[in-house]
């Protein structure tokens, strides 16, 4: 479904993806994990466009995808739940929701992609006239998956969910990723918690500096002394 | 009574030039507010504006209506290709690049028109019988009715753009987070587009309605209004729109009084020194905000 092929991308003179190739099939959850600075944040956001390769090639389902502008990316089913959150904070639960469905004209489709997201998440439903930005770290992730979630995407991209969230709450979003996965929308998963990242992924790329070091499944992955002593302390 | 009266007739005035100030204000803050630019081309908008009515009435004869909506027009699109032109590229350059940039887009905006205008100022044409309206002891004069009137009008109807439609929250969301607006599928370069659109339409409505208060127009005329209505937005909290019109009809209506109890010529010292004394106490402006909320 998506392919990444040899990509390489800079922030000026630092190069901070080095020949990168990785896939993801329809229906997987694929996990990207790896240590601070690794450059997970940077490959999604060469995904979804915010940032573009020196060279290399992205394609989603066939399509090349590499050289088209970031708000394009949505309307061909590819949602990205940004690294911290990044909720619109000054506005309301249910503002920020609208604007995960921006690109959407279906009126009745929206109303049902609401209750969707109203329904796997109860705490937004409350709090819908809330002010994100004073949301508790765990809501505004919920939010922040919601949002994504509006648009109806055939592959999601998560950039960190669990981080800085208390253990409960980090199962709580891993199992909601399960359940999103297993409703039929494919995942991209970045995680520097790769325990909790490989106990629900299909597949698994292990980057360090730039680079990706190791693949496969991510049982064997999970089973593998190198990666345990690396990753799983 | 006659006391009050004068009072309430200053206060009057002060609403009167408070509103036009407002709502060039709002192009200031709202600009800032998605780009984080202060766009010192903003005042000659308001002089483009004057001018503009000024040929289409003068020069073309148009019909009211039309006289008045094209100079609306040609600044919104003014607006727009100023942006493209000269703000566009340096996008990603430092800040003071930029500011510095819409210093000379200013200068060149003043220096065409006055090439093209002279540097003697022009009566601009009646276009509302300044009669005016009684309200009790009151003499309200029409011109200030219709000003206050059609600003707040705006007013309203900006904000209810801003609030409710898709285009106004797409502006809602770019100014918060560029990033995070470009993945819900939200077109950045539009989105500011739009912004300026908006900004520089309604610096043309003020600036007709400042022409038609001060009718004499000239090259430089927009830029004591738009320094004016720089120090509002900045007064209210520099990017929030509430903010940019509170601070209009402060710096108006102290301007007025200064003029009415003290003196004209302090007018714009009184005027500035509110703008230190509020900066002092609360530099992110009355309505901004001291701390950001938890993100
Ligand atoms: N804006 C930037 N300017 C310069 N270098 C950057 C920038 N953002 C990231 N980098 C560098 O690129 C590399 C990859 O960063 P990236 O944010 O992709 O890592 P990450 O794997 O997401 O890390 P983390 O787990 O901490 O989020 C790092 O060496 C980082 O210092
Ligand atoms: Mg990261």
């Amino acid at each position: 479904m998506l392919k990444v092929k040899n990509i390489n991308v800079y922030y000026d003179a630092i190069h901070a993806i080095k020949d990168v190739s990785f896939k993801v099939n329809e229906g997987e959850i694929v996990t990207l994990i790896g240590a601070n600075g690794a450059g997970k944040t940077t490959i999604l956001h060469t995904v979804s466009g915010l940032m573009k390769a020196k060279s290399g090639e992205i394609s989603f389902q066939k399509q090349k995808i590499d050289h088209l502008e970031a708000h394009k990316l949505l309307q061909l089913g590819i949602a990205h739940v940004p690294e911290g959150r990044r909720v619109f904070a000054e506005m309301t639960v249910q503002e920020n929701l609208e604007l995960g469905a921006f690109t959407k004209k279906d009126k009745k489709a929206i109303k049902r992609n609401f209750e969707m997201v109203y329904e796997k998440f109860p705490r937004l439903k409350e709090r819908r006239k809330q002010i994100a930005g004073t949301l508790s770290g765990g809501e505004q992730q919920m939010l922040a998956i919601g949002r994504a979630l509006m648009s109806e995407p055939k592959l999601l991209l998560m950039d960190e969910p669990s981080m800085g969230l208390a253990p409960i709450l980090v199962q709580e979003i891993f199992n909601i990723i399960k359940e999103i996965n297993a409703a039929g929308t494919t995942i991209l998963l970045v995680e520097q918690n790769a325990n909790m990242a490989l106990s629900i992924a299909h597949r698994a790329y292990v980057l360090e500096t730039g680079k990706v070091v190791l693949e496969g499944n991510a049982k064997d992955l999970l089973g593998n002394d190198e990666v345990r002593k690396a990753y799983l302390g | 009574m006659d006391v009050l009266a004068k009072f309430l007739q200053q206060l009057i005035n002060g609403i009167h030039v408070g509103s036009i100030y407002a709502l060039i204000a709002l192009g200031y803050t709202m600009v800032y507010g998605i780009i984080k630019l202060i766009n010192f081309a903003h005042g000659d908008i308001i002089m483009m504006g004057a001018y503009f009515t000024f040929v289409c009435i003068v020069t073309f004869n148009l019909p009211i209506g039309v006289a008045l909506i094209t100079p609306v027009i040609l600044c919104l699109l003014s607006g727009i290709l100023i942006e493209r032109v000269a703000y566009k590229p340096l996008r990603n350059s430092p800040r003071l690049s930029a500011l510095i940039t819409a210093i000379g887009v200013s200068f060149l905006l003043e220096n065409v028109f006055f090439k093209k205008f002279g540097q003697n100022p022009i009566p601009f044409p009646q276009i509302i019988n300044p009669s005016p309206i009684s309200l009790g002891p009151l003499q309200i004069s029409r011109i200030t009715f219709i000003t206050v009137l059609i600003s707040v009008l705006l007013m309203i109807l900006l904000d209810l753009f801003i609030k409710k439609t898709k285009p106004g929250k797409a502006m809602r969301a770019v100014s918060e987070d560029p990033g995070a607006a470009q993945l819900m599928g939200i077109n950045v370069n539009s989105t500011i587009s739009l912004t300026f659109a908006t900004g520089s339409a309604l610096g043309a409505v003020g600036g007709i309605l400042y022409s038609i208060a001060y009718p004499l127009i000239d090259p430089f005329m927009g830029v004591m209004p738009g320094l004016k209505a720089f120090v509002a937005a900045v007064l209210g909290g520099i990017g929030i729109i509430p903010g940019a019109m509170l601070g209009g009809f402060i710096m108006g209506i102290a301007e007025s009084l200064t003029k009415g109890y003290i003196s004209s010529q302090l007018a714009d010292a009184v005027v500035f020194g509110i703008l230190i004394v509020v900066l002092s106490l609360k530099p992110s402006g009355l309505l901004g905000k001291n701390v950001k909320e938890k993100v």
